[in-house]
């Protein structure tokens, strides 16, 4: 049992999907539970799966579907599945946001989606496989297909909320296609070139090949493949596609896209430039270490700048995400040691943080019907516990210690001075200002009586304008309070045990031989 | 002065999370209990002084405690240490808590405020964080509670809840946030990047001028960046958020000006240039002279400009940024008495100001009144709270007997061991311009007879606002004749 | 002069003849999916586009004179000489001259079904699309959107009071019957949120459209 874990992390959402699929048919009861059972499943094998790979001697576990042992066959005949730390630490929080909002889900799919949760849950549940399978996968066409399965969901997640969401998925299934394609057409001529599609065997050829770094075929796919997943992650200003999407999607939808859908992609981004690559062609064969942090510096400036001009949660929400998108890809492109562990646990962090946000954002959507600023008044004291998850989050994301936002902003940083990226360093400081601005106006619209042009409201001393029923305590119902203040925890204890988790991450990139000495031997 | 005896102990933390479970009782009994509310806050302010204080005599004996919290980085820590000058603060902020306290009981419920359960809890969280400043053991340690403080102030100052709070909170919050994230930060991370390869804690006690490392261009930047980073120091240009934060209640603006937040960002001043810089580098170090020229700027300034407020808050605001300035005057001087004067003003100004803070509000609940010219003649009618101001406005101007001469003595003392000969003068020039602005105001009341219609029902404030200024304002009195412990804890008498 | 563009035409036209055409075809079918107005054209767009990368990957796997690595004439099955010799017998790799690489068509077929999955699913999204806004072309629908969002923008909502747009509730009423864009009024709202009833008809409507949906993975 204990060796297929990597199996078991995908089978259990698969499975879950076609179960709950058939017998939501009969009862849609029968999906919240069977949806909650294979997340939890799922969780579980990841666990035992990060624990496999810690105790291993090189932190690495391998699984080949179909028994194509590498012992037996040479490799690339079978598909690999890879669980290295970086791998297992994005899968499990994959596997994580999704048992959470798996349990979150129960409400909001009710009322939103009446009578779909025999189509919504088995969506679900392909979205984590797919999700799942992208951070384990060991071979670039797998990730395709993975890449695909998880859009594919995607869409039809978002797509069953109001017309729209349609409207606004149309946009996004073509931008998508066109990034998924790019993509595969970039493996296209890797395998021309490389003869395999195993991402260790292409790294091996490129190693052992002279002069195939030089080669234009490398330097296009290279292209093609970032250019793909750069539209899939958002990455301004390709990024059209998600305010929209993520903006009216149903709820239980947002929260399990907007944390996950992009930072997989940046971990791909990541496992291409190390992993398939390698760090000499990736960051000195091609021009993009120098063009990029530039290009990052505008996509985090003009994210922020957007998010400020919003008057809605959700948006200015879906904007951050874009922002944070740019501070991941600037961690990956400074090409320097602590940029890199920067961005990854900027991924962690981001996907925890995120997550507190969109529930939060979900919860008040419920209670107040509307998530625009002028609907909020009075929220701390209708809603405290939510607001509190809430704005852990938006602490989180303005990067006030101890949350873990404090501690990837610190890092982030650290690297850039170190890689002696100005630039970056000021489009991050540049960037918390707006994003303290946003965030203390949301507090300032809930707490203040004061209105947008500034007037006065109530009759003073603190009154708010609105009746003693509208303030009253009115929590929302615990399925979806349990998982907002969890995630908030969550934030919190990843901020506390940063150490570990870096750790664990300077043990990954130690073999990757980056610039910039770990300051801590 | 010999190495200090390190014991590990956990009174530091404890008189850091007292506040905190504090503030789990007054939420709990709420608007409901509110004598019990009160009970509660009471309790946790007296348990914190008494655990302070407890400390004292170990420290004067040359012993410091230690307590580490939580292994933050694997090579930086979150480092509670309790020294002389940490105690000396500590002691300040955490009497001072207790006359606020029952100041605020008369004056939240004289003016029947509202949130009060709010109120208090957040003055106990604010406590809270500038415990955990006056004990913080390095650089990581004081960045995390002066944020903590930041945010936990910014219910206190929009208390009011309407346009004026918003604006005065945005100013607030501004100023504070926007220098901390974008000075400090890099500040902190280039020291941890790069002081001596990374194996550095930025510890206040084992790092003392590893700075000097550097070269000098380097230096310049990181002081400047940590001087404006620390925005709660007030020093010019960025003063402005503290006139901005006067909208909110008066024992916000007590707790602002003189128990917490100026002091917290003066004590963290203090601490980098003592003690992250050290005496040494600094005085090696070339456009030193620049700081303490923004120093006296800003109290030339700042006392000019408190001339021509008729508001008394804001005259009283402006009057802190410029006694905020002595403190980093005393600081930039670099030398044993400069930096021992400057923590002796910290308790010393914290005395006086609050007592002149008490009386501005206790005026403002008995009368209604808010301007300087409206004063004329109250003296005779609130003859306890305006002689609390007259004796408080004399320990600000820096007379004896009143504590405020001490240490401004030794600010002198100071600026003559580093032969600065103008830094006196413009000292004089501030004390004399301190007159001109704080005794007209005590003048007026007493001494003019009223031009105005008579107000019948003004008399003194309720007792609960009057009793604290009036031990406040003894305590003026006392902290010159019982200075020798104070001067031991700031390290000017060995 | 004129030998090297002869030498690079030969070599882009006579060697490289497929990649030209993949080229071409991907920039067809990129412009459809951006400059066209219509939904179902940008949908064919997409198509043509998914089929470039489709042939170029099949074409890649060609080579002169090669056969299927399975087996060699005189083993064919379908001939005399097999069943002499007991049976299609699979190729040494001594036997083997050349063969086509098979693996560009396998990786190809899974294309084609992701290809396909897709398109079934976008044009669910123009059927869903068509029902609420009535129409499909892409100005028309921007026109409508903008229209629904400043009239749902205009009138102040009091803060903790219904919002005037409920998205959700407002396409259920469309569904069930009206076509017509613009606020749904809040006792309209209330009849469609309401009983068993008004949900069984919706729900038969739009069975077909998510099965193709579901059908579609």
């Amino acid at each position: 049992m204990m060796e297929n874990s990597i199996a078991w992390i995908l089978l259990f959402p698969l499975f879950g999907a076609v179960l709950s699929s058939l017998l939501g048919m009969a009862n849609r009861k029968v999906c919240w539970p069977i949806g909650v059972l294979s997340a939890l499943g799922a969780f579980v094998a990841g666990i035992m799966t990060l624990i496999r790979v810690i105790d291993s001697p090189d932190h690495m576990v391998v699984y080949l579907f179909g028994g194509w042992t590498l012992d037996s066959f040479p490799r690339g005949v079978g598909i690999e599945f890879r669980a290295d730390l970086l791998a297992i630490l994005i899968t499990l929080i994959v596997l994580g946001v999704g048992l959470c909002v798996a349990i979150y889900s129960k409400l909001p799919v009710k009322e939103e989606t009446p009578g779909k949760e025999h189509f919504f849950y088995p969506l679900f549940l392909l979205q984590i496989t797919g999700l799942a399978g992208i951070c384990l996968t060991g071979d670039a066409f797998n990730l395709y297909v993975l890449i695909e399965v998880a859009a594919l969901t995607g869409y039809g997640l978002i797509a069953m909320g109001s017309k729209r969401a349609a409207a606004a998925t149309f946009n996004y299934v073509i931008l998508g296609t066109i990034g998924a394609s790019l993509y595969l057409l970039g493996v296209g001529y890797l395998y021309i070139k490389t003869g395999t599609l195993n991402m260790v065997g292409i790294n091996e050829f490129i190693g052992a090949t002279e002069g195939l770094k030089e080669s234009s075929t490398m330097q296009v796919a290279f292209v093609l493949i970032c250019l793909g997943i750069l539209i899939k992650m958002a990455f301004f200003p390709l990024h059209a596609w998600l305010p929209n999407a993520y903006c009216h999607a149903p709820t239980a939808t947002s929260c399990l896209l907007a944390p996950l859908v992009t930072k997989v992609m940046i971990y791909v981004m990541i496992r291409m430039v190390l992993t398939v690559f390698g760090v000499d062609f990736s960051f000195e064969s091609t021009l993009w270490s120098s063009v990029l942090p530039w290009l990052v510096v505008i996509a985090i400036v003009s994210a922020a700048v957007m998010a400020l001009a919003q008057r809605e949660i959700k948006r200015m929400l879906t904007y951050l995400i874009v922002a944070e998108v740019g501070y991941m890809v600037g961690g990956v492109w400074i090409y320097n040691y602590y940029g890199m562990v920067g961005s990854i646990f900027h991924i962690i962090s981001d996907a925890c943080m995120t997550l507190c946000l969109f529930l939060g954002a979900g919860l008040i959507l419920r209670k107040c019907k509307t998530t625009r600023f002028d609907g909020l008044r009075g929220l701390f004291s209708k809603m405290p516990l939510t607001m509190t998850g809430f704005f852990v989050g938006g602490f989180s994301i303005i990067g006030l210690p101890p949350t873990c936002g404090f501690f990837s902003k610190w890092y982030l940083i650290t690297g850039a001075m170190v890689a002696e990226c100005w630039e970056y360093m000021v489009a991050l400081l540049f960037s918390t200002m707006v994003m303290v601005v946003l965030f203390f106006r949301l507090i300032e619209r809930i707490h203040l009586a004061v209105n947008e042009s500034g007037e006065n409201l109530g009759k003073g001393h603190g009154d708010l304008g609105l009746t003693k029923e509208q303030t009253r305590f009115s929590e929302g119902p615990l399925t979806m309070l349990v998982p907002l203040l969890s995630a908030a925890a969550v934030v919190l204890a990843i901020g506390i045990y940063n150490q570990e988790f870096v750790n664990l991450i300077e043990i990954f990139l130690d073999p990757f031989d980056l610039p910039g000495e770990p300051l801590i031997k | 002065m010999t190495d200090p005896v390190i014991i590990e102990d956990i009174r530091p933390f404890l008189a850091f999370v007292v506040p905190l479970v504090g503030v789990l009782g007054i939420v709990w009994a709420g608007e409901k209990r509110k004598n019990l509310r009160e009970i509660f806050t009471f309790v946790a302010a007296i348990a914190q002084a008494s655990i302070v204080l407890s400390m004292v005599p170990a420290v004067l004996g040359g012993v410091n405690f230690e307590y580490n919290i939580w292994q933050v980085f694997t090579n930086v820590p979150l480092l509670l240490r309790v020294d002389g000058p940490g105690l000396l603060f500590a002691c300040v902020a955490s009497v001072l808590w207790i006359a606020t306290t029952v100041y605020a009981i008369g004056y939240m419920r004289g003016l029947h405020e509202h949130a009060q359960t709010r109120f208090y809890s957040f003055f106990a969280i604010s406590l809270s964080a500038t415990m955990g400043v006056a004990f913080s053991g390095n650089l990581l340690t004081i960045y995390f509670f002066y944020e903590m403080l930041s945010v936990s102030t910014f219910p206190l100052v929009t208390h009011m809840q309407d346009k004026e709070a918003r604006t005065g909170g945005r100013t607030y919050l501004g100023y504070l946030l926007f220098t901390s994230l974008c000075l400090l930060l890099p500040a902190l991370s280039w020291c941890y990047v790069w002081l001596d390869g990374g194996q550095i804690t930025m510890d206040f006690l084992g790092d003392v001028g590893k700075v000097g490392s550097f070269g000098q261009t380097t230096q310049m930047i990181l002081l400047l960046l940590f001087t404006f980073g620390f925005a709660k120091a007030g020093l010019m240009p960025l003063h402005s958020w503290l006139p901005g934060a006067m909208v909110a209640p008066t024992p916000v603006s007590a707790l602002l000006h003189a128990v917490a937040v100026v002091k917290v960002g003066v004590f963290c001043l203090y601490r980098v240039y003592a003690d992250i810089f050290g005496i040494d580098v600094l005085k090696s170090l070339n456009g030193e002279d620049w700081m303490i020229g923004i120093a006296c700027a800003t109290i030339l300034i700042s006392s000019l400009i408190a001339l021509s407020q008729d508001n008394l808050k804001r005259r009283l605001a402006f009057s802190t940024i410029g006694q905020l300035g002595y403190v980093a005057l005393g600081v930039t001087l670099a030398t044993q008495n400069g930096m021992g004067g400057s923590v002796l003003h910290i308790a010393m100004h914290a005395c006086g100001k609050i007592t002149l803070f008490f009386c501005a509000g206790a005026i403002f609940v008995a009368s209604g009144k808010k301007y300087v010219s409206q004063l004329r003649g109250l003296g005779r009618k609130m003859p306890i709270t305006m002689g609390a101001f007259l004796i408080g406005s004399l320990s600000v101007i820096g007379l004896p007997p009143l504590g405020g001469f001490v240490s401004k003595w030794y600010l002198v003392l100071g600026a003559l061991d580093r032969d600065v000969f103008w830094v006196v003068v413009v000292l004089l020039i501030s004390s004399l311009l301190n007159v001109f602005y704080l005794l007209p105001v005590a003048v007026t009341a007493f001494f003019r007879t009223e031009e105005t219609e008579e107000d019948p029902g003004i008399k003194e404030a309720p007792w609960p606002c009057v009793v604290p200024l009036a031990l406040t304002a003894l305590g003026c009195f006392a902290l010159f004749f019982f200075s020798d412990p104070l001067l031991r804890l700031a390290g000017l008498v060995p | 002069m004129f030998e090297d563009v002869s030498i690079f035409l030969n070599e882009l036209f006579l060697e490289r003849l497929n990649y030209v055409i993949y080229v071409v075809l991907l920039l067809i079918g990129l412009h459809a999916m951006i400059a066209k107005n219509n939904f179902i054209k940008k949908l064919i767009g997409m198509s043509i586009f998914q089929t470039a990368i489709i042939l170029f990957y099949v074409s890649i796997g060609v080579k002169e004179g090669a056969t299927i690595p399975i087996y060699l004439p005189e083993h064919d099955p379908h001939g005399e000489q097999a069943y002499a010799t007991g049976g299609p017998e699979a190729l040494t790799v001594e036997q083997v001259t050349s063969y086509a690489n098979p693996l560009p068509h396998v990786l190809m077929l899974t294309a084609i079904v992701v290809g396909v999955a897709t398109l079934g699913l976008a044009l669910a999204l123009c059927q869903k699309i068509y029902q609420g806004y009535g129409t499909v072309e892409e100005d028309e629908l921007m026109a409508k959107l903008e229209k629904e969002d400043a009239s749902s923008r205009k009138p102040k909502t009091h803060p903790a009071g219904k919002s005037s747009s409920k998205p959700e509730v407002s396409s259920r009423a469309r569904r069930s019957g009206t076509n017509s864009v613009g606020k749904t009024t809040a006792p309209q709202a209330k009849k469609s949120s309401g009983t068993r009833k008004t949900k069984a008809p919706v729900k038969k409507a739009t069975r077909k459209s998510d099965q193709k949906k579901g059908d579609s993975k």
